[in-house]
């Protein structure tokens, strides 16, 4: 089993003959020193590098490249090595990550020849370093150990090698990243996505066998044949495997880049960190849980609806946290009173700023996926929407044909959030109704309902409860459900219009005090009635007159025409009547109410606000967001409603004795 | 193959193919209370909780934990309350599911708890470990046992955190007292 060894952790090795790989998100130079039994280097020379690759026991490639294996035979090094450091370092150069933080973490294992891993190590929390002392071998008491050493320096390999006692650091690191850049010269192997993207890929022919060998690490020579068996192993270490003969004729003029990639082998070289993950599968509509389709779409609409209430929460603490994260730095920076002279304030408002921008795109960028996905999916869920779901603008409701049976809910309208323009979820409720709805005409709080004078408001909640109510009526099965208006002023007639024209009333609207009152006394008794039966167990008692179809009471222009009584009867009916099928639709403004005081608060509290208008007033179960409510919108010059409400009514007729 | 850990040690959750694992399950396994004395309905149980507080640079954001089973942002997920714990089989009687890709950018650290609810120490429990499996295929990565629990009523099991473009699992294994996660908060700043 391997050893997944962590900083500092050590590890005695049973065998000598080792080979260590190295894999990083970008090219690495691999080397290696050798010191003494005090940790400082034997001598000058006493260095492996791509320069100089090879001493007794130990020999590392030429090149830089995202994988490495460097072969090390510890019984052949001279008796003074007690210390061998393996060494990485960014090439540099131009186009290349100049920081250990900018890559993925590099990962080096010490496996035996046959490949088996004997201890591992991923290089985690390098940021600004550029070279990193990854492993040390270590002789101590007559056993060789391993220990995970993981000390990098934003110094590079000038300030590593100087840090081992190496007298003229700097001139044999310049040396190593000559050698290096000429072996990139010459290299034919790059990674799979280079990152020198714009560097030279030109290979000189005749180059070719010489350097191939040359840069193939010497661990190769020593590895058993069968080894392809073993752990993959890096594309430029393939790409030397495969041969003069085989690269010069894949190395056509005008072929391209060409994937050195052994075809029957993984490549070990992890894909770079910014990568994608995997396309997300188109979504489907339909693609959640449930017995029927309708409650499949049903469930995905809610998932969605919770999908993006999640997203929207992540992004928005992310965006707070690096609000209050900035304002702490600022904070801090003008707190010093060093900062309020010079240009170091401004120095530290910039860099707060640049810290606080990173953090908001990356937020955004995440939110920008997760809407995208979103976005697919309500474009295939949406015209896949029966018509109780669907706006009315869906095809569907052109389609429409009775049904027969209730569906198990109903779209009141559309919810966003400011986040999401571009996004419409569905808000759909169960059916039958938990609770009555209110549409409030009076003035709301979003900027677009000012412009909007009262009394187009007024109109516009006539509109939507009339839209509702067809909703409500259309999506019923024939008969079973009876839509009654109260209209004390009789001024709905012309909003309400579709619905009075087109003979799915049993009765004209209620107008005046009697028969507001008349209305609710029979609705009340009705309440009553099955409610004792539903107790009693015995529906079939019920008098003739009363059956268990459900009611919807639209009251118009509430509280005008209804006395104490009458309010006190609609709040019986808000509170009893959900449970036996009666419900309510509202139309009203709280402030004309206002003369009732506190006595209806219950009354607007028990029922579901809607607006005519667009208004954040709803909030998610999940997070509590604040979602912007829109109702829903015959289209302009569209004539589905009364063509829906005329099927309703033929339908009716048969019903309506 | 899973990885034994012991305190303090760390392991990367990159993938070998170099791929980084998308969704981990934090799993916690305890054997219910024996029950003893002549009225068997007279018992102790064991109530473990598992908790995961979400930081970002040391600042807690947000905690899943029995009262609050999902957090705000749908990553990280608590399977529910177990009161009693299992028969010390081995499976998990508390899970929390983190989902790794959805984690906000700016949570750089997930520390995980478990608290004694009902005030046992851990000396009282048995067979009581937490584990961390690859949720996309179910294999284990790191076991963690709570064997040789001493008179402490919460442990600091374990963060993940950003490493690099991937994450990391470290096991803290750091005894605390209390009862719910707000307890631990002071025992947990110092692992971050």
């Amino acid at each position: 089993m391997t050893a997944e060894l962590v900083r500092g952790q050590n590890l005695p090795l049973s065998r000598t003959r080792l080979e260590i790989r190295v894999s990083a998100g970008s090219p690495v130079v691999a080397a290696a020193t050798l010191g003494d039994d005090r940790g400082r280097l034997l001598g000058p020379d006493q260095l492996v590098h791509p320069g100089s690759p090879a001493l007794p026991g130990l020999e590392v490639p030429q090149q830089a490249a995202a994988a490495h294996r460097l072969a090390v035979d510890l019984d052949a090094m001279e008796d003074a090595v007690h210390r061998v450091s393996v060494l990485l370092a960014l090439p540099g150069g131009a186009g290349g990550p100049a920081r250990f933080g900018a890559v993925a973490s590099p990962f080096v294992a010490v496996t035996g020849l046959d490949g088996t891993e004997i201890a591992s190590y991923t290089l985690t929390g390098l940021d600004t370093e550029s070279a990193v002392v990854a492993l040390e071998l270590y002789r101590r008491q007559d056993t060789w150990k391993v220990r995970a050493v993981g000390q990098g320096y934003a110094g590079g390999l000038t300030a590593l090698l100087a840090d081992q006692g190496l007298a003229g650091a700097a001139g044999i690191a310049a040396a190593v990243q000559d050698a290096v850049a000429e072996g990139r010269a010459r290299s034919v192997a790059a990674p799979p996505r280079p990152p020198y993207g714009s560097g030279p890929r030109t290979v000189t022919q005749g180059a070719g066998p010489a350097i191939a060998t040359g840069a193939v690490a010497p661990g190769e020579a020593a590895s058993p044949p069968g080894r392809s068996a073993g752990p993959p192993v890096a594309a430029s270490q393939e790409a030397a495997e495969g041969g003069p003969g085989a690269r010069d004729a894949r190395q056509a003029p005008g072929v391209g880049p060409v994937d050195y990639t052994h075809p029957a082998r993984g490549s070990a070289t992890p894909p770079p960190p910014s990568a994608p993950p995997d396309s997300p599968v188109p979504p489907v509509a339909g693609d959640a849980t449930g017995w029927t389709m309708d409650e499949r779409l049903y469930n995905q609409v809610w998932g969605m609806f919770e999908d993006l209430a999640r997203s929207t929460a992540a992004y928005r603490s992310a965006v707070d946290f690096a609000d209050a994260r900035r304002e702490q730095e600022l904070d801090k920076a003008l707190s010093d009173p060093r900062h309020r002279l010079g240009g170091a304030g401004e120095g530290a408002r910039t860099a707060a700023d640049e810290r606080h921008g990173r953090l908001v795109d990356q937020a955004r960028q995440a939110l920008d996926r997760d809407l995208a996905q979103l976005v697919a999916e309500a474009e295939v869920v949406e015209p896949a929407l029966p018509a109780a779901y669907a706006r009315w603008d869906n095809p569907v409701w052109q389609g429409y044909q009775v049904p027969a049976e209730a569906p198990m809910a109903l779209r009141l309208g559309d919810l966003h959030l400011p986040e999401s323009a571009g996004l419409r979820i569905p808000m759909l409720v169960r059916l039958p109704l938990e609770r009555g709805l209110w549409i409030d005409c009076g003035p709301t709080g979003l900027e677009s309902a000012i412009l909007v004078s009262p009394e187009e408001l007024r109109r516009l909640a006539t509109e939507t409860a009339a839209a509702l109510a067809a909703r409500l009526l259309a999506v019923h099965p024939a008969g079973a459900f009876a839509v009654h208006i109260v209209d004390p002023a009789g001024t709905a007639s012309g909003p309400l219009g579709p619905l009075l024209r087109s003979g799915v009333l049993s009765e004209p609207p209620a107008s005046g005090a009697a028969g507001v009152s008349a209305m609710l006394a029979r609705l009340t008794r009705r309440v009553d009635l099955v409610q004792m039966a539903a107790r009693g167990g015995a529906p079939e008692a019920l008098p003739a007159d009363v059956d268990t179809a459900e009611h919807l009471l639209v009251v118009h222009d509430f509280p005008h025409g209804f006395d104490d009584r009458a309010v006190n009867q609609l709040r019986y009916l808000a509170d009893e009547g959900p449970a036996v099928g009666v419900h309510l639709l509202v139309v009203g403004a709280r402030e004309d109410a206002a003369e009732y005081g506190p006595l209806l608060e219950p009354l607007w509290r028990s029922l579901l606000r809607l607006t005519p208008v667009p208004d954040d007033h709803l909030a998610d179960p999940w997070v509590g967001h604040a979602w912007i409510y829109e109702p829903p919108r015959v289209p302009p010059g569209s004539q589905v409603l009364q063509q829906v409400l005329a099927q309703v009514a033929a339908a009716r007729h048969p019903w309506n004795r | 193959m899973s990885v034994n850990l012991s305190k303090g040690q760390g392991i990367s959750l990159q993938k070998n193919d170099g791929g980084t694992l998308a969704a981990v399950r934090m799993g916690l396994g305890w054997k219910a209370a024996p029950r003893r004395g002549l009225f068997g309905s007279r018992t102790r149980d064991i109530d473990l909780d598992a908790s995961a507080v979400l930081f970002a640079e040391k600042q807690p954001v947000d905690v899943v934990f029995f009262r609050h089973l999902v957090s705000d942002d749908g990553s990280v997920r608590h399977t529910g309350d177990n009161l009693v714990g299992g028969v010390g089989a081995g499976g998990d009687d508390e899970s929390i599911l983190v989902d790794l890709q959805r984690v906000p950018v700016h949570i750089d650290q997930i520390v995980f708890t478990v608290n004694s609810f009902t005030g046992q120490t851990f000396q009282e429990v048995q067979n009581a470990f937490c584990r961390l499996v690859d949720e996309t295929n179910g294999q284990e990565l790191a076991r963690y046992t709570l064997d040789g629990g001493g008179a402490y009523t919460a442990q600091i099991m374990a963060k993940v955190h950003r490493a690099g473009q991937g994450w990391q699992m470290t096991a803290l294994g750091a005894p605390a007292n209390g009862r719910t996660f707000q307890d631990l908060m002071p025992a947990i700043l110092p692992h971050l």
